[in-house]
């Protein structure tokens, strides 16, 4: 389908054929497409596979501890004499596997990707508002990539205070090896990302709000948009808080102030330290580590909805709720980073508050699920492998999302805070789910990214044995929680009293393993389909949305001739009065059609 | 061995997984695939959609069959316990009754809305009633266990001075835990980590001219008398330590530089408890599978058979060996309690 013939003035502007070289091509690249290949290369595949590696020698260390073990001794060298991990190592691992995977893979790996390559394509813009901008974010993220896997070879070894870096075990290096050297390139680096996602999400900001295309109003959005719209709102408004706790925490390490220390007696003597509070870095970390959830949730619930309606050939049910609950779930997040500290020694009657703003979240989130599954009845399913995984995100999201019920609940928090349970939780809830997320967008916008289609059948071989094992994994966890094991810890051979989980833990291992082997066929599938991949139609998936109208060749500016103009919202999908079972955006209403959705 | 083994099967599925990639991929030499999915697809998925539920219901069962005993759900040893308890399951119950109905309901759709070319999905935006209804369900539940929440909490964080609770002082450092007794005036003696003379073992920083201190009690064996209300006091020298004290539902971080509270009534003593039957059979069960580490538990030097002990728990990551940082919990009759506590020496008779 071509875009439509009328053309108007400001979309005219002329696409710039100026020569490209292939540095500014391939390396430092403004055009957005490229920048998205970027970050799904560096953020998703890379970062992905070591922090993939990294959760599978955690769980082999959990299952057979303190035995030898020749993949250890490969991988961590002087970490793991004569092949057995050491304990600081495990605490690294644990600390680096759960920074990659939040930040690296999740928030820039599936933000960078998806966002830079939709946004403009679908709202109809030549390109990111600022190209030079997303070059300059990108390579801030690369730069940070590189300073945090390069914390591993400092010879103290890199952060193992765990993601959430609490002081003052963060803060003092004679508490703890990594909090020395290896603790200043984690800040270093996640200084620079913050202000890597914070470029990238003025830009998509910006982008979203001036770009649109004639036509498109926020009420004729796909939902990725507003998912990613909306997220990078949230960037914004909770990563500057994260970047001032890192600087004061800086501050507390290297300048001898006393932000969040206090009386501490250390290795036979007392620090100077006076007046400071761990609680108050809790506050502000978590005032960024919660939204910090959705951050990377939301957008995968944005692909999730636009790969769902278009696979069931039906418009997505109760668009207006589906925007209402992203808004209300962005606006409700800011409010309960407090669910985290409920035992920190915080007021009880804040706990109280707290528990009373996290349970409001079920009920936004429980609109979205319900209306997932109404969106599938009366459809006409296809099962192409991005709607297989934007099911699995479906079952994921509610598994773990159910189990918040009793974690945003101060009293039964009590007992399971910082257990297996919690592990088993947002490992569901927001881990498996935005890795979902993930899977589904490449195999759906794959074709548009590289002009070639993924292999289907290796698809549904990747999504069933990660679905069984994403189960296997996770839910046995819960019970490990419930029975009081503490997460962290490097073994429990000292304590006997676990001994009856040491089973439940070896079967979550194999489960873990097999899912690690299954990657294999997804990045084989991945690689292989780059290079030989089966050509790809125009519209392989007959989908709705405008980035389907635009050429498969990479150019700048998206379309060779004029944007397209929209006329409807992209959901008419089985219209009636319709011949085909989609209706693009860009064609116009017919004499006496309807906007249904209203 | 075991180990090996695994690896072994997990080799193997690799290269069973290896074989079938190849067959999936010459499979298609040649066919006119455009890798998009077929009615035959449709079908097959829609099946293992149906398979995929059985498993998630088989796995739910398997759980509860294999590791229900696990769960700390019941036999709590302390007044506030049943009461969490009894939240934590009707909230379980809840949460089981939405996934198993949610979860039908998503993959039963999935199957039965399989594609089939030629035929139309149907054109179904909106609806308020549905939206209004999935809203306030929500609401409703949600709200009734917000306040039944509310109250539990507010019951257990809500400190009754006026029950006269025995103080007790959680001191964490790395790597382990101490207690200290406010001994007969049951009123702690100031301390400030400042204080700490390791020379004179003044390891907890009391201070020794404070007359509150010359009664305190230091120990490292957290004894407890049953029914008596206990007001813990949690302080940490270095980094944070969390006390967590899973049989009692108990857990409060311990910060350095302030001082945090939790209190329960211990109800239950250590010697019932190792008679409940619920607790018997897990011991029992725990012997069975330590008798098959035999060799690797006596190497480590412990003891073979396990007898069941409260525990204090370290549950806040706090370094290297955080995951050996505890303290035994003896809970026993008021007499049991006095004829200890009279054993233990004072503070200042404990210095140098």
């Amino acid at each position: 389908m071509s875009a439509t013939a009328d053309t108007h003035a400001h979309d005219d502007h002329d696409v710039h054929h100026h020569k490209e070289t292939f540095v500014t091509k391939y390396i430092f690249s403004q055009d957005h497409k490229m920048i998205a290949k970027q970050y799904l290369i560096t953020g998703v595949i890379i970062m992905g596979i070591i922090g993939i590696m990294m959760s599978l020698m955690i769980r082999m260390q959990i299952a057979w501890p303190e035995q030898p073990n020749a993949i250890f001794e490969a991988l961590l060298g002087k970490w793991a004499p004569e092949g057995v991990m050491d304990a600081d190592i495990y605490l690294a691992l644990v600390t680096i596997h759960g920074t990659i995977m939040v930040f690296f893979v999740l928030t820039a790996g599936l933000s960078g990707t998806f966002s830079n390559l939709l946004i403009p394509l679908q709202i109809g813009a030549r390109d990111m508002a600022s190209g030079f901008l997303n070059m300059i974010s990108y390579w801030l993220f690369f730069v940070s990539c590189v300073i945090m896997i390069l914390s591993f070879f400092v010879e103290a070894g890199p952060a193992a205070a765990g993601w959430t870096i609490y002081p003052p075990l963060s803060a003092l290096p004679m508490a703890q090896g990594g909090s020395g050297m290896g603790m200043t390139l984690w800040l270093v680096s996640m200084a620079i990302f913050i202000a890597s996602s914070l470029l990238g999400s003025l830009n998509y900001v910006v982008t979203v709000i001036n770009l649109r295309t004639k036509g498109m109003s926020m009420t004729r959005m796909p939902l990725t948009i507003w998912a990613f719209f909306v997220t990078a709102v949230i960037g914004i408004i909770s990563f500057p808080v994260l970047l001032s706790a890192a600087l004061l925490l800086i501050m507390d390490r290297s300048f001898g102030t006393s932000f969040f220390l206090s009386d501490i007696f250390i290795q036979g003597e007392v620090l100077h330290y006076q007046g400071g509070s761990p609680v108050l870095f809790e506050h502000l970390f978590w005032f960024l580590g919660h939204p910090e959830v959705y951050i990377v949730l939301l957008p995968a619930l944005g692909i999730t909805s636009e790969i769902i309606a278009t696979n069931s050939r039906k418009p997505i049910f109760g668009y207006r709720a589906m925007v209402a609950s992203i808004l209300a779930i962005a606006f409700l997040s800011t409010i309960v980073w407090g669910h985290h500290m409920f035992i920190s020694g915080m007021n009880p009657f804040l706990g109280s508050v707290f528990t009373f703003t996290t349970l409001l979240i079920a009920i936004p989130s429980a609109v979205k699920a319900f209306n997932y599954i109404t969106t599938l009845w009366k459809g006409n399913l296809q099962m192409n492998p991005a709607m297989l995984f934007s099911i699995g995100l479906v079952s994921t999201f509610i598994t773990g999302g159910l189990t918040g019920i009793i974690l945003g609940d101060s009293a039964l928090d009590i007992n399971v805070h910082d257990t297996y349970f919690v592990v088993a939780h947002f490992h569901l809830v927001m881990g498996i789910s935005a890795l979902y997320g993930v899977f589904a967008g490449i195999y759906h916008w794959f074709p548009r990214m590289f002009g070639r289609m993924m292999n289907k059948n290796l698809g549904y071989l990747h999504f069933w044995i990660t679905a069984i094992c994403a189960y296997g994994v996770f839910f046995p966890m819960h019970f490990i929680g419930m029975a009081g094991l503490p997460r962290r810890y490097y073994t429990n051979s000292n304590f006997p009293l676990f001994d009856d989980t040491t089973n439940a833990q070896t079967v979550i291992t194999v489960f873990a393993l097999i899912a690690g082997v299954a990657q294999l066929v997804f990045l084989y599938n991945f690689v292989r389909s780059i290079f030989y991949g089966k050509k790809a139609e125009q519209n392989p998936w007959k989908s709705n949305t405008l980035e389907w109208t635009a050429p498969v060749e990479h150019m700048h500016g998206n379309w060779p001739g004029a944007i397209p103009h929209v006329y409807r919202w992209p959901y008419d999908y089985s219209k009636p009065g319709h011949d085909d079972d989609f209706v693009p955006q860009n064609v116009p209403m017919k004499d006496g059609e309807e906007e249904l959705h209203h | 061995m075991t180990t090996l083994l695994i690896f072994i099967i997990v080799l193997f599925v690799a290269v069973a997984m290896w074989q079938m990639v190849k067959i999936f991929d010459l499979a298609q030499v040649g066919a006119s695939n455009n890798q998009v999915a077929t009615d035959k697809d449709n079908t097959f998925n829609g099946y293992m959609m149906i398979g995929f539920l059985i498993f998630i219901y088989a796995i739910t069962i398997a759980s509860f069959v294999y590791l229900g005993d696990l769960p700390l759900m019941s036999n709590s040893a302390s007044e506030h316990g049943p009461g969490l308890d009894s939240l934590m399951v009707i909230s379980m119950v809840v949460i089981f009754i939405v996934q198993t109905i949610t979860q039908f309901l998503l993959h039963y759709f999935a199957y039965k809305y399989k594609g089939e070319k030629g035929r139309k999905a149907l054109f179904y935006a909106d609806n308020n009633t549905l939206e209004a209804i999935w809203t306030i369900i929500p609401v409703i539940v949600l709200a009734g266990l917000i306040i039944y929440g509310l109250f539990t909490w507010n019951d257990i964080m809500n400190i009754d001075e006026s029950e006269d609770p025995m103080v007790v002082e959680l001191y964490a450092q790395q790597f382990n835990w101490k207690a200290r007794y406010g001994g007969d005036d049951n009123v702690l003696g100031k301390a400030n980590v400042r204080l700490i003379d390791l020379d004179r073992a003044n390891i907890l920083g009391v201070d020794e001219d404070d007359p509150n201190a010359q009664d305190d009690v230091i120990v490292t064996e957290l004894h407890l008398p049953v029914g008596r209300p206990v007001l813990f006091k949690m302080r940490s020298q270095d980094v944070l330590h969390s006390a967590y004290m899973p049989h009692f539902r108990a857990q409060m971080n311990c910060v350095p530089g302030m001082v945090t509270q939790f209190g329960f009534t211990p109800t239950v003593t250590t010697a019932e408890m190792r008679q409940n039957p619920d607790i018997q059979d897990k011991v029992a069960n725990i012997n069975a599978l330590r008798l098959e580490r035999k060799a690797e538990i006596e190497e480590a030097g412990q003891d073979l058979n396990y007898q069941f002990d409260y525990l204090l728990l370290c549950n806040k990551i706090c370094g290297k060996s955080h995951y050996n940082m505890q303290m035994k919990i003896v809970v026993e009759t008021q007499e049991e309690f006095d004829t200890w506590m009279a054993e233990q020496k004072t503070f200042p008779n404990s210095l140098n």
